[in-house]
């Protein structure tokens, strides 16, 4: 008899907690979803929708079928567009990554002076974009700028105005932004690594090098995808930095598809063929962050800490 | 006891979702919905306009007069930066929350409300108030008509776009200023050899290049030219005129006659007004709404007469009137379709009693520039610009053709693609019979 009464007890008892518990989570989730279903899903299917129409942002909407997709498509400057767009995004991410898992892995050993360096390195981060274009233009000016002030010759480059060294420099700001915030994560990465790897490795005899190697750089595996996810991803809605640095130029150089988007839409009054691009740039970036996810390996939540 | 305090959680949770909801729904509509209402009841007229001196604070007394004229029929005012001003009001006006009087640039922008049938017919208007209309240029009504209707009342300012030069410079390479287009190609390597610039130019701008095909075009083939592309006759982008203007400005290019990093050098900045008070640059053609910040930035600059200013010169066996010139032949004020009658009513008033009286033109001539308003000549004698205001009215007033600028004549549509192919011409990336190619297919836009 005595056996029977605790698991009726106990089964009253959960019961309660998690009918309660789970009650409030999904009561909890509703602000959250409405925000995702206004701010996401309801604009998505607008611009969807709009991509199969005529507006020049004035007058009436009309249907227009294919007719946007048709102008969008086989236009060349899709294309260029589109090859700007994965330049930057490329080179932006093999900059960034070795840059920022190194610095990662640094501020993650005790060094001294290191939360100090820490929080410089942080501060570009603080910085809107916008800012950052405006002050990195004034710097560039090859008639007002740095290399004029100074008189250095190496600096005296037309930085934005030469294609390739507009890229360049567009590249080299965006990374000198997000460096810190990637570092961020690695440096959290780094410390959720066993110490105990390190000093079976230390045993073994394997240095540094072979450590990092061996240990730090398969035990961030995950974190190099997030990280990667976020660059890739992120660079797709580049826009500010680009609109006020370069506006695109010169010529149409640095014209990657947000700007595209933007300056077909709201400068053109096209907003059939804008809400194209928008359509192509969600497909690319979904499709991009599934495919980090896949090399991920089939099952993301496995554990690295199998044997530890 | 348990289950009460959950649904309360549940329930708080569901407020705060409608709540947060509502909240974000009545910022949605707030931004334009109080610009519309205004502030001043419901009679009141709203009216948005540019910040940026002087011309934000003349406009504001403007409105401060008239509302005190008028204690019963008030004009609540908002300003806005240029650039989020383009936007705002084309989003506004999509949306039917238009202010009552719209402010703009006229011609391509204008027509698209009209045909959107946002912006009232202010043809019978005028036919009413003839005095309101003969006192003001009459070339400032071309870029408020559109099929032979005036939907803007023309306000404020004429600002043809001039060649500015450094006569510091000129004197450096001991040279005159051009008087044909001979004269600028032979001075471009002059002013190279002594290491100042023969042009300065906010390439990126965009629009800072077109000014120079709005010249050439006109001066070799004349205001025809520009007016079959405007009309939308079929390839006329491709006008052996038009041709001979693109490759001499493509010459130009490449004879280095602009300053190095040109394509990235933007107007809004005023670097390009920097480099021609600075002596980088030897000249700069540039609409006359420069000559304020030239005079402010520029140390003694202006003040010192060191600053020359002409009409763009004449080119060889070209066709057109060295006396035609472009730029801004006006500002445009219209009103809201949408707005009650009380409102149209009440921004009629304004625009018979209050845009360009007295006290406002004497502000204008103050600042610098040329109110639209005909026989203001008398006034200009008065005040430290007195030469340059003199010139600007001259100008403006003696032009055969004074031309819209181009991107502000045409559809937004085919202005953003004559910008994006200006940009191209400029970077040597296209020839001059590409970008007729190109430009011939927006035609009709």
């Amino acid at each position: 008899m005595t056996s029977l009464a605790p698991p009726a007890l106990r089964r009253s008892s959960t019961e309660a907690s998690t009918g309660g518990r789970s009650g409030s989570v999904s009561w909890l989730a509703v602000p959250a979803f409405l925000m995702f279903v206004a701010f996401g899903i309801v604009p998505l299917i607008g611009v969807l929708v709009l991509s199969f129409t005529q507006w020049d942002g004035i007058g009436d909407i009309h249907p227009a079928g294919f007719d946007s997709w048709r102008t969008v498509l086989s236009d060349p400057a899709l294309v260029h567009a589109l090859w700007v767009t994965f330049l930057i995004m490329a080179l932006s991410w093999a900059f960034q990554t070795p840059l920022s898992l190194l610095i990662g892995v640094y501020l993650a050993t005790q060094t001294r002076y290191r939360e100090i360096l820490a929080v410089i390195y942080f501060v570009p981060l603080l910085l809107s974009s916008a800012a950052l274009a405006i002050t990195y233009k004034a710097l560039l000016d090859p008639n007002f700028g740095l290399g004029a002030g100074l008189g250095i010759p190496l600096l005296q480059q037309d930085w934005l105005g030469r294609d390739n060294l507009a890229l360049g420099v567009l590249v080299f700001v965006v990374s000198w932004q997000f460096i810190p915030f990637h570092s961020l994560i690695y440096q959290s990465g780094v410390r959720q690594i066993p110490k105990a790897m390190y000093e079976a490795a230390e045993i073994d005899g394997a240095g540094r090098l072979r450590q990092f190697f061996s240990i730090t750089l398969p035990q961030l595996k995950y974190t190099i995808i997030t990280s990667s996810t976020l660059m890739v991803v992120g660079s797709l809605t580049f826009f500010d930095l680009i609109f006020v640095l370069t506006g695109g130029g010169p010529g149409d150089a640095t014209r990657a598809l947000a700007l595209d988007m933007y300056k077909r839409g709201f400068q053109a009054n096209l907003m059939g063929p804008a809400s194209a691009i928008a359509v192509i740039l969600v497909l690319v970036g979904l499709a991009l962050a599934l495919l980090l996810r896949r090399l991920g390996g089939k099952d993301a939540s496995e554990s690295q800490m199998e044997g530890v | 006891m348990e289950r009460s305090i959950l649904s309360r959680r549940n329930f708080l949770g569901l407020t705060m979702g409608v709540g947060a909801g509502a909240a974000l729904a009545a910022c949605g509509s707030s931004g334009p919905g109080t610009g519309a209402a205004g502030g001043g009841g419901a009679g009141a007229a709203s009216y948005w306009f540019l910040t940026g001196a002087p011309g934000e604070g003349i406009r504001t007394n403007t409105v401060n007069r008239f509302n005190q004229a008028n204690p019963d029929a008030k004009i609540t005012a908002t300003t806005f930066q240029n650039d989020a001003y383009k936007t705002k009001i084309k989003t506004s006006i999509g949306a039917n929350q238009a202010p009552t009087i719209i402010w703009g640039w006229g011609g391509g922008t204008l027509r698209s409300y009209v045909q959107a049938g946002q912006v009232e017919d202010l043809t019978s208007w005028f036919g009413e108030n003839a005095a309101v209309k003969d006192r003001l240029f009459p070339s400032s009504f071309g870029a408020a008509t559109i099929d032979g209707k005036i939907y803007a009342m023309p306000a404020e300012t004429v600002q043809p776009i001039v060649m500015f030069y450094n006569k510091r410079a000129f004197e450096k390479i001991g040279a005159q200023p051009p008087q044909t287009w001979g004269d600028v190609m032979d001075l471009v390597p002059k002013f190279n050899a002594k290491g100042i610039a023969p042009f300065s130019l906010g390439g990126q701008s965009r629009w800072t290049n077109m000014m120079w095909l709005e010249f050439l075009f006109d001066r070799i083939g004349g205001s025809e030219v520009f007016q079959a592309v405007f009309d939308g006759q079929k390839g006329a982008w491709s006008h052996p005129a038009a041709i001979q203007a693109l490759t001499l400005t493509q010459d130009l290019i490449k004879a280095n006659g602009f300053i190095k990093g040109f394509s990235s050098i933007t107007a809004d900045s005023n670097a390009d007004q920097a480099l021609l008070y600075t002596g980088k640059a030897a000249m700069m053609l540039h609409g006359t709404w420069t000559y304020g910040g030239m005079a402010a930035d520029g140390g003694d600059f202006v003040s010192s007469g060191s600053l020359g200013y002409m009409n763009f010169p004449p080119i060889d066996g070209g066709k057109g009137d060295v006396s035609d010139t472009v730029g801004n032949p006006g500002q445009y004020y219209s009103i809201s379709s949408k707005a009650t009658a009380e409102q149209k009513e009440t921004a009629k008033k304004f625009f018979k009693e209050a845009v360009l009286a007295d006290a406002e033109v004497k502000e204008w001539i103050d600042a610098g520039a040329v109110p639209i308003v005909k026989g203001t000549e008398g006034a200009f004698g008065a005040t430290k610009d007195a030469d340059f205001l003199k010139f600007v009215y001259q100008t403006s007033a003696n032009a055969k053709t004074f031309a819209q600028s181009w991107d502000q004549a045409l559809s937004p549509t085919a202005a953003e693609k004559l910008l994006d192919n200006i940009a191209q011409l400029f970077q040597l990336k296209i020839s001059p019979e590409k970008w007729a190619e190109n430009m011939n297919g927006t035609i009709g836009q």
